[in-house]
């Protein structure tokens, strides 16, 4: 797993105002063929941000120049369906560091802490305001202050607590890795595969 | 005071080390891999220079970006390809049992693992793949994962995990004639959403439940993940001992009358409290299907599409999107409904049993002339078992061709895509936008409506196409 720092974010931001984003369509399935973590971003959103015939979607948030930003704010239950992790790689190589919305599905939200990526989780209310900000004036801007884990809107100072696991805040801040803890406590799954023998 | 859940009861047996205000160290039984989800793990272990800590708890199989004919030529796609010869060449250089392409074991990852055996009540079971739920029909922890994850399980034979909340829902009541175990799973959806169950793991009960087969519970249990749960399980009953019994084989299991006995213990105390309880008739659920692009938009057969989405929101833009991508209205009835493709396997309908209930219906007609049918057994197994019951050639003779083993058409990674804009009833478990092929649109339907929808050519309902005494054995 690569091992990437989180701080301090402030950007503008990416909207995407629709509910139940699947990990089909971060990233369609015909895309996971390569065996590397590499250059999934260039086919991040790929059937909404190209035609059918292969050209730039112009109606689509990712190619309208006035959107941009590594913060990507979206509808509730974003991440829904498929574990692949492939969806969260696409969105980390395409330059997002974080995802705002109301409600991410489990796996995706997993994946997203083990790859740097921060998911947001704000309120309903909060993600409806922002959005429409976002819409009026693309240059708005937010601030996501993991340490402190706060979440402000600067234009108007719209300043939440947004939750994270402790033990993910750490890893984060700190750049650590999930198997490098668990490489560290071997000794520890040994003996519990012998008392569970044992047991059994 | 000391009740547990069947959930909690496994959980905890398995947590080698809790963190404080962390994850849970969980231990895994059994880690089953794929073509699509394991190289980047694996790349991971060979920069650490680590090698896999325990090889005989994980189990391969090539299933998901595989042609479903003529495997025993070379795979023509060239990442395809490279995916599943890196699959070999990283299991026989980490000493991982593989059940390749042309294997006779060979099928996809969640058919496998129960009928060869390595799915066993009481097992803490992970897999890079969201229908790892699937194994919880024998009262298994089992849930998909990232290939980070995939990585950790590899290198310790632990993953970190935060521990869920606890669902139960209860299905009691007499199921009507025609309704299968999806239709009760794509009700259940319809009615908590496709986000109703996140964070929590689901424990199913009641009397409709425990009259399932446990192909009918892997069914329930697969598309959990659908509402959104962690996972899914159904405690071990004498139905799952017999299902054990009648393996010709179980690896690692010498005497299994004690494990047997031992499994009898695996059941939530009667007092054991959920988080949230939800309770449904089985008597009030009808043949399903879906209208929009997720599982939690499907509705009675018979029924016409809502004019609004779960909110009453008649305007929402996600729900109106939906519809304007599946070409549907508001208000519309879907009965009667001119489709093109109709696709019958996967890890949820991919067993002898989907098989069976198919050929009920189409035993003695035809295929529909403006219908491309993708018949796909779920294993090698399967496939052997069809033709052994003469269900091959009763394809055969209705007009239609059975496929070799593979996920095929369910996530379409292989050749085997719906075409834009084309309708396609489909037994799988998402109906995404472009799940099936770009600008697919799926129905997603049990194999006895995906029957009737193959012969008619077009959406219908399958209760007209059989007798009384068909609909008593379904």
């Amino acid at each position: 797993m690569p091992k990437v720092k989180f701080d301090i974010l402030e950007s503008t931001c990416v909207p995407l105002p629709f509910e139940n984003v699947d990990t089909d369509q971060i990233i369609p399935a015909r895309f996971l063929s390569a065996t590397s973590r590499q250059g999934f971003g260039d086919n991040l959103f790929r059937d909404w941000r190209y035609t059918k015939s292969g050209e730039k979607n112009t109606d689509f948030i990712l190619n309208d120049p006035h959107f941009n930003g590594k913060v990507l704010v979206a509808g509730k239950n974003f991440g829904s369906g498929s574990s692949r992790e492939h969806a969260v790689w696409a969105i980390f190589d395409y330059g997002f560091r974080a995802v705002v919305s109301s409600f991410f599905a489990d796996i995706f939200m997993g994946n997203a802490l083990n790859n740097g990526l921060l998911p947001i989780v704000i309120s309903e209310v909060l993600l409806k305001k922002l959005l429409d900000l976002i819409q009026k004036d693309p240059g708005t801007k937010v601030k996501i202050d993991l340490e402190k884990q706060i979440f402000t809107i600067l234009s108007t100072g719209d300043s939440v607590k947004f939750n994270i696991n402790p033990y993910k805040k750490e890893c984060l801040l700190k750049g650590l890795d999930d198997i490098d803890f668990l490489l560290s406590i071997k000794g520890l799954i040994t003996s519990y595969e012998n008392n569970k023998i044992q047991v059994k | 005071m000391n009740s547990k859940t069947l959930f909690d009861k496994i959980w905890d047996s398995h947590v080698v080390k809790s963190i404080e205000d962390g994850p849970d160290v969980l231990y895994i039984d059994r880690h089953y891999i794929h073509e699509v989800t394991s190289p980047q793990a694996f790349n991971g272990l060979k920069e650490r220079s680590i090698p896999v800590f325990r090889p005989g708890k994980t189990l391969a199989t090539a299933d998901h970006n595989i042609p479903t004919r003529n495997q025993h030529l070379q795979i023509k796609d060239q990442l395809s390809r490279n995916q599943v010869e890196r699959l070999s060449e990283n299991c026989q250089k980490y000493g991982i049992e593989l059940f390749g392409l042309n294997d006779p074991k060979n099928g996809i990852v969640h058919v496998i693992g129960p009928e060869l055996g390595y799915t066993l009540p009481g097992m803490t079971i992970v897999c890079g793949d969201s229908h790892t739920s699937t194994h919880g029909a024998f009262g298994t922890i089992a849930f998909g994962i990232g290939t980070s994850e995939v990585e950790m399980v590899l290198a310790t034979q632990c993953i970190l995990q935060p521990k869920p909340k606890r669902m139960r829902i209860t299905l009691d009541g007499k199921l009507h004639k025609g309704v299968t175990s999806k239709d009760i799973i794509m009700f259940i959806i319809s009615r908590i959403s496709a986000s109703g169950a996140t964070g929590y793991f689901v424990e199913y009960c009641g009397s409709a439940i425990r009259s399932l087969s446990m192909e009918g519970r892997m069914t329930i249990c697969n598309m959990s993940i659908e509402m959104g749960a962690r996972g899914g399980l159904i405690a071990p009953d004498e139905t799952t001992f017999e299902y054990l019994k009648k393996l010709p084989s179980i690896p690692g299991i010498d005497d299994l009358e004690a494990s047997v006995n031992k499994w009898k213990n695996l059941h939530s105390d009667t007092d054991a409290v959920f988080d949230k309880e939800l309770k449904f008739d089985a008597a009030s659920i009808k043949p399903m299907i879906t209208y929009g692009t997720n599982p939690g938009m499907g509705m009675a057969i018979d029924d016409t599409i809502p004019l609004s989405d779960d909110n009453g929101n008649k305007a929402s833009s996600s729900f109106l999107k939906s519809l304007d991508y599946m070409g549907f209205k508001p208000g519309m009835k879907l009965l009667g409904h001119p489709i093109d493709y109709v696709f019958i396997g996967s890890c949820t309908n991919g067993r002898i049993e989907d098989f069976r209930a198919f050929a009920q219906i189409i035993k003695g007609r035809r295929k529909a002339e403006n219908v491309t049918a993708l018949i796909v057994p779920g294993s090698k197994k399967v496939e052997d078992q069809m033709v052994a019951e003469g269900l091959t050639e009763l394809y055969k003779n209705a007009g239609f061709e059975v496929r070799q083993p593979g996920c095929s058409s369910c996530l379409a990674m292989n050749e085997d895509k719906i075409p834009l804009g084309k309708y396609a009833v489909s037994t799988s478990n998402r109906n995404f936008e472009g799940r099936q092929g770009p600008g697919a649109r799926t129905l997603l339907a049990s194999p006895l409506s995906a029957a009737a929808a193959a012969i008619t050519g077009k959406i219908s309902d399958p209760r007209d196409f059989m007798t009384e005494e068909e609909k008593v054995k379904i």
